[in-house]
């Protein structure tokens, strides 16, 4: 008893502790994607190692893939096909299990560990990509590590470390209208800041956490990472279940009643305790969206960007008035009617099926303003296809959006596209840092509907007056 | 890997606040599916001249292109040395070049992490040792060596002073071991073969 959900699976997970204060951890899954994994496939290869365990090892190419119809291996970003092909031949080498660029089940690493079944509830996956964090929606620890890490997850299967604290954020009430996972997540960040859970693994708990579906509890974990977390997490529910019920790699028969038993065991103990405890009533929340080059630089979209008097220290000051001049904005001015250059709805935060839904139904019959380049990338083949056969396409094509290939896309320069300098961007992905979506390009973060929302009226608008 | 045991070595000072990793090894430099061959990038930003983005030589005055600094192995900072994105190929860079130890006032944490599992030592000293080590080996610093006793956790000025220093045991065991991080882990390789032996026992579902 007294156990959290994530010393649940952490704790059945420990091989040994170690003299120097740190864990052994064993790792259920490893996924690595060409940008990163290439490098540790070869230097592993390098050192003569072995992986350890390539029938838990699998391999996609999202992040240098060009998303462009009819793509091949060629990609805009210099030296990005050599990352691709070296993936390719070395992820056969070692014998693990790769969704190439025209496999069916090709998408963005942490899209598709979900929706193939390899990530499960109380499991432990790594990856060398920091927004691994997603997995806590089906309630498995998402390990994001760096390159180093990364060979020794696939040399030992296992992680060294020392076990983080812990924070429970508990979201009370209900959602208003119009109001998403996003805007939860980003209301979180900007009322407790980009640093807010440092040092902290993250349970997401209570009833508006509960009434989300499984693809929005995706979003809200994918931005774990954005408040500085170790992880996010959310208990598995029944909705958990039958998510991954039938999904390729997910259990069948004798093993899926093993499953069952344990799942129903993943939650945190009435007497557990936290480190620390964050509660958020959702009638406070309104459709946000970020104003700076931090995602904690996030207000209510009708809301106007702080007065650089409002911020505790000189430091935050300093980083706010500079944050304003890079984005052109003033202090006091409203982001409401702001014009812009580019929409884009994609990435591991938002480009599942419910978000293209969410994005069609305000785009339906309608048209993105003339001055707007509005691109839409799909998370994953099997995304793309279901959308396809909904007529998700089409309302995206008539309305004026490029319909994409599955990958990273412009979340960051992948297949090295950009949005140009100074152009302002409304996206659905997860980092407005400077220079993310191209060279002085100024980032706006914000759900799948108010993206739609703003393409159509060409400037920042609020999504509830347009649905 | 190369055990560290001691140490003697071309003191290079880059004694600045806040080297980030970006200056350390810029993003341009970092096109390559390995981690060999960044040594050509190390702090290519101060180390050439540039014809827009084409290298032209090198910057005469930037330290490593000093004759009297060619040998450089061990290397001198300011405080948060290595801040900045996580990048590793920083440490790449660094190990590559033949960089063998970096005595700091501070370090960035990620950094910091990531030089023993690429066996290279990061020394935190106080400045006013920093600065005396800097003074003892700048008149002539091919003859002016330090000599790093990892063993004693001592730093030895050529002027004889030793200051001494500590390092997470971990770390120190990695290094003077010759370990990295994968080796190290290795070490215990037969918990790991039994945890999953009793694991597929009790959580067979989890296997594929
Ligand atoms: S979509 Fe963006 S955030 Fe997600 S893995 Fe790709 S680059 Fe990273």
């Amino acid at each position: 008893m007294k156990q959290t959900l994530f010393d649940k699976i952490w704790d059945s997970h420990v091989v040994k502790e170690l003299d120097d204060g740190t864990s052994l951890i064993y790792l259920d899954r490893i996924f690595i994607h060409e940008r990163t994994g290439s490098i540790a496939l070869t230097s592993l290869k390098d050192q003569g190692r072995p992986v350890r365990n390539p029938a838990h090892v699998f391999a996609t190419m999202d992040h240098i893939v060009d998303t462009l119809p009819g793509r091949g291996d060629s990609t805009l970003m210099p030296g990005g096909e050599e990352f691709i092909k070296t993936m390719r031949v070395e992820a056969n080498d070692a014998g693990l299990t790769l969704f190439d660029i025209n496999d069916p089940r090709h998408g963005i690493t942490h899209i598709i560990s979900a929706e193939q079944g390899i990530t499960l509830p109380g499991l432990v996956a790594a990856c060398p990509d920091s927004h691994t964090c997603t997995l806590g929606g089906l309630g498995a620890i998402g390990w994001g590590v760096g390159t180093s890490d990364c060979e020794h997850a696939l040399a030992t299967e296992t992680l060294r470390a020392v076990k983080p604290k812990q924070l429970r954020v508990r979201f009370d009430g209900e959602l208003r209208p119009g109001v998403t996972a996003k805007d939860m997540v980003l209301h979180l960040i900007g009322k407790y800041t980009a640093s807010g859970a440092r040092g902290h693994a993250m349970e997401y708990a209570g009833p508006a956490v509960e009434a989300l579906d499984i693809e929005a509890r995706f979003t809200l974990c994918n931005m774990a990472v954005e408040f500085s977390a170790f992880t996010g997490i959310i208990a598995p529910d029944e909705k958990t279940i039958s998510y991954v019920q039938g999904r390729p790699y997910a259990p069948a028969g004798e093993a899926w009643q093993q499953s069952l038993e344990f799942w129903n065991s993943l939650q945190s103990d009435s007497d557990a305790v936290f480190d620390k405890e964050i509660s958020i009533d959702c009638a406070d929340i309104a459709p946000t969206i970020s104003w700076g080059t931090s995602p904690e630089h996030s207000i209510p979209v009708t809301a106007v960007v702080p007065e650089l008097d409002h911020a505790v220290s000189e430091e935050t000051r300093d980083q706010m008035r500079s944050a304003m001049e890079y984005m052109g904005l003033e202090p006091g001015q409203a982001l409401i009617g702001l014009p812009i250059d580019g929409a884009f709805i994609g990435s591991c935060t938002n480009a599942r099926l419910s978000d293209l839904r969410a994005a069609a139904t305000i785009l339906d019959g309608k048209k993105v303003a003339k001055h707007v380049r509005a691109i839409c990338t799909p998370g994953s083949r099997l995304i793309k296809e279901a959308a396809e056969a909904e007529g998700i396409d089409e309302i995206f094509l008539d309305a004026g959006f490029e319909w994409r290939e599955p990958g990273c896309s412009l979340c960051f320069n992948a297949g090295g596209e950009s949005f140009g300098p100074e152009q302002r961007v409304v996206t659905s992905t997860n980092r407005n840092f400077r220079g993310r979506q191209g060279r002085k390009t100024r980032s706006h973060l914000a759900s799948p509907a108010s993206v739609a929302a703003a393409a159509i009226a060409g400037r920042i608008a609020d999504v509830r007056e347009m649905s | 890997m190369r055990p560290f045991t001691q140490h003697i070595g071309v003191v290079a000072p880059i004694i600045v606040d806040n080297v980030d990793t970006d200056q350390i090894i810029p993003s341009r430099e970092m096109k390559r599916v390995s981690k060999h061959g960044l040594g050509d990038g190390l702090f290519a930003g101060s180390r050439y001249n540039y014809d827009g983005m084409k290298k032209v030589g090198l910057r005469k005055n930037f330290v490593l292109n000093k004759p009297e600094y060619c040998e450089a192995s061990v290397m001198l900072g300011g405080e948060n040395w290595g801040c900045g994105s996580s990048r590793e190929h920083a440490v790449w860079a660094l190990c590559d070049y033949g960089i063998r130890a970096i005595i700091a006032k501070s370090f960035g944490r990620i950094f910091l992490r990531n030089c023993a599992r690429n066996g290279l030592l990061a020394i935190e000293l106080p400045a006013e040792q920093i600065d005396l080590l800097a003074q003892s080996t700048a008149p002539a610093p091919q003859s002016n060596r330090v000599l790093i006793d990892l063993e004693k956790g001592e730093v030895q000025a050529p002027s004889g002073e030793v200051f001494s220093f500590h390092i997470a045991e971990s770390d120190r065991n990695m290094l003077l071991n010759g370990l990295d991080h994968i080796e190290y882990t290795i070490q215990h390789e037969d918990q790991i073969a039994r945890f999953t032996e009793s694991d597929k026992k009790t959580r067979p579902w989890a296997y594929l």
